[in-house]
């Protein structure tokens, strides 16, 4: 609680016991009028200036001004008809009660996503003359030497120079367990260092930082509004003076139809009627609780390592029906693996694949790497000798007194090499020992082991269509596309093929459905562009992707995909109950007060009862770990 | 150009009246706010000069809501 709330809620519990003493009194009218005006006072003496102000800036549709000519009103029908002032006092009472508790709760709620978001690090430790230094992580230019402590937060991107440590990502990729980092390795800002002392050369500047970015992508995030959004504040500016022309119509048109009938017109009685309108006639419920809920929601997919650049991502995430998938390095993981041995009659599998070890030992392509990894013994590297690379087609090497060879088809036909196998259009390696052809290692990259999950729950959770767009050849795609259970394959695709095909799916899709792409974003910027929702993957380090991306997975867990969906339609299942509630209480609450069965101690209900149960409902978005 | 203010607000249909008040102010593109994030983004129009533009803005938004605040 703030000083201001101290303040407000001492004025009413002062109000409240005068108001509790007053209703014992029974005197004279005017004197009783005169009396119940200072807990009125007490209590809602800044409403009335707040209102006159209104109405001098000529703004009178403000909710000050409606509450004070409701209660003015009271005091009018009591000093009238019923000389009941009590109700006047109550009804500012409730509603300044009802303001405290929202504006606590507001409060509360922004703190609470706010810490989600609170990973700015205030400051970075420099040594000079081996003393540690605070300063301001601002100043600090490219290529810096910084030291970061065990449980402080890594200020700038950098790389370790020296000291070994674990790092907690939780906050920027919401993974529990920590990181191992040593001499050599990249460091993103945002992780906090868990056990040893770090010397970091910075690669960047704070503002182009990761956390700099991440943070001012959720500070901007509010200004996507979403179409719930913009419909309440549509509504809420038609509604407020809808409502007072409604208690208008309600205090002057009855009465003088009973008039002219020649019935007892019942003016007190119709004026209370119309008065109980103005205080339902603030839109605040609505106005506060859908912003709040997508808020709420966006705090709670960066609590799990999803970032969303604002509340219409989620809305277009929560209508997708169509999700396309670039393949390599977010269907698979980027690195290859042997698929299939085929070595020829007389050679076994693991002698072939010793061999391709051997010749490809000094290479450091991914390719040959994968053959590396996959060697079934250790090689000693001091009997390969006369190592010759064949431009790009391969590599040749002596080995125990042999000639080995291992490269691509072609370079097998210019050696005059006959090659005994079917044709393959993926990656493949031949080997041939002394011209004499011994067998092929084709190779793929390995699909992410969640993959096939995570497609599957996506498929549950309403994606009725799945696309692999990719740039690599059949084969390679299908196989992915098979292990992963995707519907439909688009291979060999130039980037901008995959545009037009993310075109051809939008036009394809249902209307208010939604195209996704999920792509690591290295090259797929302008594919990311084009989809309705582009989902950057693994991209915490890809400027590109952050930039074009609607929603960004911090790392590369395909399973995420499926949970933002399912968030995303969370959240807006929570967004339309608050709008159907918070109208719908509303609307009958009107309907009960034209007929007099609702007076305004319900009104005041219906106003801020309402909003405080919109904001409680708004808060479960935050609650993301279980959905 | 874009920028963003902090500002200060109590209730949230009064940063929506802070919203149109700001979009409505000469030399301003487009203004949104945020009421949870208490924050005012404002798009300037070209050569509009940001110091005297969010002057008229703070002002403009002082009459549509008294109890309001922006830091610039």
């Amino acid at each position: 609680m703030t000083k201001k709330h101290k303040k407000t809620l001492c004025r009413i519990l002062a109000a409240a016991v005068m108001l509790a003493v007053l209703s014992l009194v029974d005197t004279h009218r005017w004197l009783l009028f005169a009396l119940h005006l200072i807990p009125y006072l007490t209590v809602g003496g800044d409403i009335l200036l707040k209102a006159a102000k209104g109405v001098k800036n000529r703004q009178p549709t403000d909710e000050c001004f409606l509450m004070a000519v409701a209660t003015i009103g009271a005091f009018a029908v009591g000093l009238i008809r019923t000389g009941d002032f009590g109700e006047a006092v109550f009804v500012m009472l409730f509603y300044q009660t009802g303001e405290l508790f929202q504006s606590i709760a507001v409060r509360k709620s922004r703190r609470s996503i706010g810490a989600l978001l609170d990973i700015r690090p205030d400051y970075a430790n420099i040594e000079r003359d081996g003393v540690l230094e605070r300063v301001d992580p601002y100043e600090l230019a490219v290529g810096s030497e910084i030291v970061v402590q065990p449980g402080e937060r890594i200020p700038i991107d950098g790389t370790v120079i020296s000291g070994e440590s674990a790092l907690d990502t939780s906050a920027l990729t919401g993974e529990s367990i920590p990181r191992e980092v040593q001499a050599g390795d990249t460091v993103i800002s945002g992780c906090i260092n868990l056990s040893g002392l770090l010397h970091v050369r910075t690669a960047k500047e704070f503002g182009d930082s990761t956390v700099s970015r991440i943070l001012e992508l959720a500070e901007n995030a509010a200004s996507l509004k979403s179409n719930p959004e913009r419909f309440v504040a549509r509504f809420a500016r038609v509604y407020t003076p809808a409502v007072c022309i409604a208690a208008l119509a309600l205090a002057v048109l009855p009465p003088a139809v009973r008039h002219f009938c020649g019935l007892e017109s019942m003016w007190a009685e119709w004026l209370y009627r119309a008065l109980t309108f103005l205080v339902i006639s603030c839109p605040c419920a609505l106005v506060l609780g859908i912003p709040l809920t997508f808020f709420a929601g966006i705090g709670g997919c960066s609590r799990v390592g999803i970032l969303v650049k604002g509340s219409s991502c989620i809305e277009s995430l929560s209508r997708a029906c169509c999700m396309a998938f670039d393949k390599t390095g977010t269907l698979t993981r980027g690195v290859f693996g042997v698929r299939e041995v085929l070595p020829v009659q007389g050679v076994s599998a693991r002698e072939l694949l010793q061999t391709a070890a051997v010749c490809e030992s000094s290479s450091s392509h991914p390719i040959a790497k994968a053959l590396q990894k996959s060697a079934p013994a250790p090689i000693d590297r001091t009997e390969i000798s006369e190592v010759t690379e064949k431009g790009g087609m391969g590599v040749s090497v002596l080995y125990r007194g042999k000639k080995y060879t291992a490269g691509s088809l072609r370079l097998m036909e210019s050696m005059g090499v006959t090659v005994s196998a079917p044709p393959y259009s993926g990656a493949a390696v031949y080997i041939a020992a002394d011209g004499e052809y011994m067998g092929r290692i084709t190779l793929c990259d390995t699909l992410k082991p969640n993959a096939a999950d995570a497609v599957a729950q996506l498929k549950r959770a309403g994606i009725s269509k799945t696309v692999i767009l990719t740039g690599d050849t059949e084969q390679a795609a299908r196989s992915a596309a098979d292990g992963a259970g995707i519907d439909e394959v688009c291979h060999s695709l130039l980037p901008e093929d995959k545009v037009e095909h993310i075109l051809r799916l939008k036009r394809c899709a249902p209307k208010n459905r939604t195209v996704v792409f999920a792509g690591d974003g290295i090259n797929d910027a302008p594919v990311l562009a084009a989809a309705d929702v582009g989902l950057a993957m693994g991209a915490l380090g890809s400027d590109a992707a952050v930039e074009s991306a609607d929603i960004v997975i911090m790392d590369d867990d395909l399973g995420k995909t499926a949970k933002a969906l399912r968030i995303s339609k969370k959240v807006m299942n929570i967004v339309r109950q608050n709008i159907v509630f918070a109208i719908g209480i509303k609307l009958g609450c009107l309907l009960l007060g034209a007929v007099g069965l609702a007076g305004m101690p319900l009104a005041v209900f219906a106003d801020v009862g309402v909003m405080v149960l919109a904001v409680l409902n708004a808060l479960r978005a935050l609650n993301t770990k279980n959905v | 150009m874009k920028k963003s203010y902090k500002i200060e607000v109590d209730c949230p249909n009064c940063a929506n009246k802070m919203e149109r008040a700001a979009a409505a102010t000469e030399g301003v593109k487009s203004a949104a706010v945020s009421f949870m994030t208490l924050r005012m983004t404002v798009e300037f129009e070209n050569g509009a000069d940001e110091k005297a533009v969010m002057a008229q803005v703070l002002k403009n938004c002082k009459k549509a809501e008294s109890d309001c605040e922006i830091f610039f």
